[in-house]
């Protein structure tokens, strides 16, 4: 029950909002008519009185732009409060000096909708705000007039009044919800976001949120590379020290003994060889320290097949960036070493400009995809992320050429 | 030979101490970061320094910047950088700084004990000794073309020269004779226009000049 009365309430405060509009926005309108009549055809009355009247509208029309704008606050407040309908509010261009700020929200849309809303509300709404105040007063109106108040007791003048007004009144909930969805439509339109800065709005946080769940898997890597230096290569780096130190010592020890010595100590060995190599593609130190260049040449060296890496950066690019070109280029010759049967491999990495462009070609039989499942597309998911892109040509034979561009983000 | 240790893992500097200790060195002191190794290195005066890369507070290169304090303030100290990684670009700053006394070695090399401590030895007495990975990132990063020149074992060679060996570690290592060595030495200074010099580290100089320029 208490739902109905809702258009209701939002029709009649839409009448006082329109009110407020009417009576600012029309008293500055007559300042302007005032000030310019009294300047043009001398003053009508004290002489002060002119220069209030300029003053009022001078000032009137510089704070225009915040009464427009708090006007449009209250407005959606209203229907915030009354109907529960959310309008967010278009997004503030808060760029430039203080002087320029308000300038600059002139030339956006966005606020002439508002102030369209404002002579909407000061029409239609004190209309609507009207028609709906009438449809429930109209028995009120057939009451005074049986009570005689208008001078006429014509019996079937009254009947008509008494119909017309149960009418009315019937139709009042309607007329209320009518005039509700029809400010409803206007204020959406008017007072919200258009479609274009929505989109905008929405990209801006959609960007915002990727980079930062790339800068998350970003810390997440670092954190992994962190923990295995400091925590399980240690451990066997002490492991092996031990164990070299017992096979050259226990030289004298009986030979099975000495066998499975020098066996643990090769597998001890090798596990810090194999694990190094893993925790070096994940994220290495020196990446933070001295940058992709110095980064890349433990991946070329490392790979078994001779690569030839040229750089030339020479200014850094965001981390982020870094950490997907240096991913890049040690997946793609990982890839290489496994499928391309290639002889040899170049990487040549360059900035040009606000562009990072990696290029790492094989010689290898070619055919390689961008298959769903393949490593390829990973990496191109990954070059996406931060805005960059991922192509390949690779024709049945070789050679194979991937280029990826990125955009170096500082 | 006295050394100081740095190295921020409680367990590795226990293992190192011990290593160091039965191999026939005296660790006068072992520290955890930096700013200890410097106040340690001026107070004892060690013949040689162990030091880690990656200490507190920043895990990045605290080891090679405070081994390059050291190579300027305390030239007759010797230091040996050790690291989880190697990295080329820390090598060529080491190299920057001395080109003898120095060394800079995986970590992992601690488990081949008598490798290691050799290395050790040598870089104590004033020679080199660099990680094979870091001669294979150096080598990755050859803009020249001489190189190509080289037949395969005389870049083998040449790698090991760049290590720090000697004529005769080269012998060892490739079991070959040691005129044969001898004539690759000779060729590989002739292919690259190097005059030959009889001292290991001003070989290990020219051949990492070349490399790096």
């Amino acid at each position: 029950m208490a739902r109905d009365w809702r258009p209701t309430v939002h029709a009649l405060a839409g009448l006082a909002a329109g009110a407020l509009a009417g009576v600012t926005f029309g008293g500055l309108l007559l300042c302007w008519l005032a000030a310019i009549w009294s300047l043009v055809s001398g003053p009508v009355g004290a002489r002060e009185l002119t220069v209030f009247y300029v003053l009022v509208a001078l000032a009137g029309t510089v704070l225009l732009l915040w009464w427009v704008q708090g006007l449009a606050t209250l407005q959606r407040a209203r229907f915030r409060a009354v109907l529960g309908v959310e309008i967010a509010a278009p997004p503030a261009r808060a760029a430039g000096s203080w002087l320029l700020r308000p300038l600059r929200a002139w030339r956006a849309p966005a606020t002439w909708r508002q102030l369209g809303y404002h002579l909407l509300a000061m029409t239609g709404g004190i209309a609507g705000g009207l028609l709906v105040a009438a449809c429930w007063a109209a028995p009120l109106l057939a009451a005074a007039h049986l009570a005689g108040l208008f001078g006429d007791r014509r019996l079937e003048v009254g009947l008509g009044l008494a119909v017309l007004s149960a009418g009315l009144l019937l139709a009042a909930p309607w007329v209320a919800r009518a005039v509700a969805r029809a400010d409803e439509a206007a204020g959406r339109a008017l007072l919200g976001p258009s479609r274009e800065e929505e989109l905008a709005l929405r990209v801006e946080s959609l960007a915002r949120s990727r980079a930062e769940i790339v800068a998350a898997t970003d810390a997440e890597r670092r954190r992994i590379e962190r923990d295995l230096h400091d925590g399980t290569q240690r451990r066997l780096v002490s492991l092996a020290m031990h164990l070299g130190m017992a096979r050259e010592r226990l030289t004298d020890a009986p030979e099975p003994v000495r066998q499975i010595i020098e066996q643990a100590h090769d597998e001890a060995t090798e596990a810090l060889a194999e694990l190094r190599q893993l925790v070096r593609g994940l994220h290495p130190a020196v990446l933070d320290d001295r940058g992709l260049d110095a980064a890349l040449s433990g991946i070329a060296a490392n790979a078994p097949l001779p690569v030839r890496l040229r750089v030339d950066v020479a200014t850094r690019c965001a981390p982020a960036v870094e950490a997907v070109a240096y991913f890049v280029v040690s997946e793609t010759l990982t890839n290489v070493v496994k499928h391309a049967g290639a002889s040899r491999a170049e990487v040549a990495v360059e900035r040009s400009g606000d562009r990072l462009r990696v290029v790492v070609a094989d010689d290898g039989h070619g055919g390689a995809t961008l298959d769903p499942d393949g490593g390829l597309r990973g990496l191109a998911q990954r070059a996406a992320a931060v805005d960059g892109t991922l192509t390949l040509d690779s024709p049945p034979g070789g050679p194979t050429v991937i280029t990826v561009e990125l955009p170096c983000g500082s | 030979m006295r050394v100081v240790i740095a190295e921020d893992s409680v367990l590795l500097q226990a293992g190192l101490t011990r290593l160091l200790t039965d191999g026939g060195f005296e660790v006068v002191d072992a520290v955890g970061d930096a700013e200890a190794l410097l106040r340690a290195v001026a107070q004892h005066r060690p013949d040689v320094a162990v030091v880690d890369v990656r200490m507190p507070p920043t895990h990045t290169d605290e080891g090679v910047r405070a081994a390059l304090i050291i190579g300027r303030q305390y030239p007759e100290v010797a230091v040996l950088v050790l690291s989880q990684y190697v990295e080329e670009r820390y090598a060529t700053d080491l190299l920057s700084e001395r080109t003898s006394a120095v060394g800079y070695l995986l970590k992992d090399r601690v488990a081949h004990v008598a490798d290691f401590l050799d290395a050790l030895r040598r870089v104590a007495a004033g020679g080199t000794a660099l990680d094979p990975e870091v001669v294979a990132q150096l080598l990755v990063r050859r803009r020249t073309d001489p190189l190509d020149r080289l037949t395969p074992r005389e870049l083998q060679v040449l790698q090991l020269m760049a290590e720090g060996r000697s004529n005769n570690g080269i012998t060892e290592a490739l079991h070959v004779s040691p005129s044969a060595v001898e004539k690759y030495v000779s060729n590989i200074f002739a292919k690259l226009d190097l005059a030959p010099t009889d001292t290991d580290h001003r070989r290990v100089l020219a051949v990492l000049k070349f490399l790096g320029t």
